[in-house]
C-alpha cells in the first residue's frame, strides 16, 4: 500500500492559482510602514525551499548529488534562518506610544489635540 | 510492517506540511498590521521549524540507490543546516538596519540558489517524470539561477562593491540574445532527453551550459540598473525565488513548497508594483531603461534665494510652534541622527508641541526602511504617518522640518512637466507655514534636480551634519527650560 497524493495537471494549477490569490490579498492590506519587514518576511517564507533541499540530499545516490544537495540545504537554511532573524529584529522595534496602546484611539486623540491647537 | 514504516512518516510529513502552510499564511496575515506583526513572524517561524524537523522523516522512504548513503546524507543535512543557518542567523542579528537592503538581497539569492540546486539534482539524475515535469524543472532552475546571480549583483551594488551601473551599446540586444539562448538550450535539452535528437555533447554538459547561461543572464540583466532602483529589483527577485520554489514544490510533489512559494511569488509581485508606483516608475522602465542617464532637461527658472539660519534659532522657533511635522530622509540615517531626532522630538512634546513624522513611501534605500530606522530609534509607530494620511495636514501646520530628504519634497513633481520626477507623489512640505531644511550642503538629490522648495519664501536652510544640527537644537531648547508652553 502506498500513501501519496499525486499533484499533477489541473490540481497543481488550482493550487498555484489559489495560493497566488491568497498572497495577493494578504499583502494588499499591508500599510507602507511595514514594507521593509514584509519584504524580508516573505523572503523568509520562501526559505521553506530548505525542505526540498533536505529531500534532495537524503535521496542523493552519488557524490555529485550529495554535493549539490548539500549546497541546496546550506543555502536554503541560510535563507530561512537569516530571513527570520532580520524580520523578527525589525518587527520587534515597532512599538506603540506607551499610554496609547491602540492605534485607532491614538489617532482620535491626536486629531482632537490638533483641533484644539 | 515495512509498509507501515513508510506510511506513517508519509502521513506525518503530509500533516505537518499542511500545518506549516497554514502557519505561513496566518503569519503573513498577522504581519499586515504593526500591532500584530511581531507575533506574525514568530507564527511563520514556527511553521518553518516544524516543516524542517518533519522533513527528516523522508529518510524512511529513500530509493534503493540512496540507501547506502543514507547515514552520511543525514549527517550532511544536519551539518549544512547548522552551518548555513548558523552563519545567516549570526549575520542577521548583527547587521545594521541601514544595511538591511543588501542583507535581504543575499538571503534572497540563497533561496534562489537552493531552488536551482534542487532542480539541478533532478536534472542530473534524470528524475523528471514526463515532459511536463522536465519543463517545469527547467523553468524553476532558470528562475532560481537568475535570482541567485541577480541578487548577488544587487548586493554588490547596494554594498557599493560595484559603484557604477555598467552600460554599453547594444546591451539590451545582448541580454535578449542570452535569454533566448538559455531558453533554446532548455528546449534542446527536453528534445534530447526524450530522444527526439541525439546531441553532439553529453547531456550533463548541456545542463552545465544551461545553468551557466541562466546565471550569466541574471548578471547581465542587473548590471545596467542604477543603485537607487535596486530595492525594486530585489523585490522582483524575491518574487522570482518564490516562483522557483513553488515550481520546485511541484517537481518534488510537495504542496507546502508549492503554496509557500506561490504566495511569495504573488506577494512579491504586488510589492514590486507598489514600490514602482511610489517611485513614479513602471517596472519595465526600471528594468529596461537607464535612469540617471536621462538628459538633464533645462528647468524653469527658480526665483528666490537660499536663506541659511542657525540651528539653535530653528530649534527655538519649533519649541514655540503649536505643531511640527518632520520629514526624515536617508540623509538622516547616513548621519546616524535618528536617536538625536527622537530626543529633540521628546523635548518638543514635553513643551506641548504636537509632533508627527511624515514618511514618504520610498524614503530610505528600500521602501519602508525609514519606518524601520525610526522604530529602531524608539519612535512609536503611531507617530509615523504615511504620505496619503498626512499630506493634507501640512497646510495647517506651523513648521515642516525636512531632514536629509530632498526629491520627495520637491514641488517640481507637482508643477514642472519637464522635471524627471514630474508626477511622483511628494510630501507637501512646502505648504507648511514655515519650512526648515537640514542639509549637509547645497548639493542636489538622488535625481540630480534643483529643489524649488529650498528657494521658497517660507523656507530656511540649516546647513550641517544632521546629528550635529540636532545636537545644537537640543541644547538650544534645553537652555530655555522645559516648562510647558502656554
Amino acid at each position: 500500500m502506498q500513501f501519496s497524493i499525486a499533484i499533477s495537471g489541473f490540481v497543481a494549477i488550482y493550487i498555484f492559482m489559489l495560493a497566488a490569490f491568497a498572497g495577493w490579498v494578504i499583502i494588499g492590506h499591508v500599510p507602507a510602514i511595514l514594507h521593509t519587514p514584509l519584504m524580508s518576511g516573505s523572503n523568509f517564507v520562501h526559505g521553506i525551499v530548505v525542505v526540498g533541499g533536505i529531500f534532495a540530499l537524503l535521496n542523493a545516490g552519488n557524490v555529485q548529488e550529495q554535493v549539490i544537495g548539500f549546497f541546496a540545504v546550506l543555502l536554503g537554511a541560510g535563507n530561512a534562518a537569516g530571513g527570520f532573524a532580520v524580520t523578527d529584529r525589525m518587527l520587534a522595534m515597532f512599538q506603540p506610544s506607551e499610554h496609547k496602546p491602540v492605534q485607532a484611539v491614538a489617532g482620535d486623540h491626536k486629531a482632537s489635540q490638533t483641533r484644539k491647537a | 510492517m515495512t509498509d507501515l514504516l513508510k506510511i506513517i512518516p508519509q502521513l506525518t510529513i503530509g500533516a505537518v506540511d499542511l500545518v506549516a502552510a497554514f502557519l505561513f499564511m496566518y503569519g503573513l496575515k498577522r504581519m499586515s498590521s504593526p500591532v500584530t506583526a511581531p507575533s506574525g513572524i514568530k507564527v511563520a517561524g514556527l511553521g518553518m521549524a516544524v516543516a524542517i524537523v518533519a522533513s527528516f522523516l523522508y529518510a524512511f522512504d529513500v530509493g534503493a540507490t540512496a540507501k547506502p548513503f543514507l547515514t552520511v546524507n543525514i549527517g550532511l543535512a544536519v551539518v549544512a543546516l547548522a552551518i548555513g543557518g548558523g552563519i545567516a542567523w549570526w549575520a542577521g542579528r548583527k547587521v545594521a538596519m541601514t544595511a538591511m537592503p543588501q542583507m535581504v538581497a543575499i538571503y534572497n539569492g540563497m533561496g534562489g540558489g537552493a531552488a536551482a540546486a534542487i532542480a539541478a539534482v533532478e536534472l542530473f539524475g534524470n528524475k523528471a517524470d514526463g515532459v511536463t515535469q522536465l519543463v517545469v524543472t527547467l523553468i524553476g532552475a532558470l528562475i532560481g539561477a537568475v535570482s541567485l546571480s541577480g541578487s548577488l549583483i544587487a548586493w554588490a551594488k547596494l554594498d557599493e562593491v560595484i559603484k557604477k551601473p555598467l552600460r554599453f551599446q547594444g546591451q539590451q540586444i545582448l541580454n535578449a540574445l542570452v535569454a533566448l539562448a538559455t531558453l533554446a538550450i532548455g528546449g534542446y535539452f527536453v528534445a534530447v532527453t526524450h530522444g527526439v535528437i541525439t546531441p553532439p555533447v553529453a547531456t550533463s554538459d548541456l545542463i552545465y551550459i544551461f545553468f551557466g547561461a541562466a546565471l550569466l543572464f541574471g548578471v547581465l540583466m542587473t548590471l545596467p540598473i542604477g543603485g537607487a532602483d535596486m530595492p525594486v529589483v530585489i523585490s522582483i527577485y524575491n518574487a522570482f525565488t518564490g516562483l522557483a520554489v513553488g515550481l520546485g514544490g511541484f517537481v518534488l510533489q510537495n504542496p507546502a513548497l508549492m503554496i509557500a512559494g506561490m504566495v511569495v511569488g504573488a506577494a512579491g509581485t504586488l510589492l514590486t508594483l507598489l514600490m514602482a508606483k511610489a517611485m513614479n516608475r513602471s517596472v519595465s522602465n526600471i528594468l529596461f531603461t537607464n535612469f540617471g542617464t536621462v538628459v538633464q532637461q533645462k528647468q524653469g527658472e527658480i526665483k528666490g534665494s537660499l536663506k541659511p539660519v542657525e540651528a539653535s534659532d530653528a530649534g527655538i522657533f519649533m519649541r514655540y510652534a503649536a505643531s511640527v511635522i518632520i520629514v526624515p530622509g536617508y540623509g538622516l540615517a547616513v548621519a546616524q541622527g535618528q536617536g538625536k531626532l527622537y530626543e529633540f522630538v521628546k523635548l518638543l512634546q514635553a513643551a506641548g508641541v504636537s509632533v508627527k513624522f511624515a514618511v514618504h513611501p520610498v524614503a530610505g534605500r528600500m521602501p519602508g526602511q525609514m519606518d524601520v530606522l525610526l522604530a529602531e530609534a524608539g519612535v512609536p509607530y503611531d507617530m509615523i504617518f504615511q504620505l496619503e494620511d498626512i499630506n493634507d495636514e501640512f497646510a495647517n501646520t506651523d513648521v515642516a522640518l525636512v531632514i536629509g530628504a530632498n526629491d520627495v519634497v520637491n514641488p517640481a513633481a507637482r508643477t514642472d512637466k519637464s522635471s524627471p520626477i514630474f508626477g511622483m507623489p511628494i510630501l507637501n512640505a512646502d505648504k507648511a507655514k514655515k519650512v526648515y531644511v537640514v542639509k549637509r550642503g547645497q548639493g542636489k538629490g538622488y535625481a540630480g534636480i534643483v529643489n524649488a522648495l529650498f528657494y521658497g519664501d517660507n523656507c530656511d536652510m540649516v546647513y550641517g551634519d544632521a546629528a550635529a544640527v540636532l545636537t545644537k537644537m537640543i541644547e538650544a531648547v534645553r537652555a530655555l527650560g522645559t516648562k510647558a508652553a502656554a
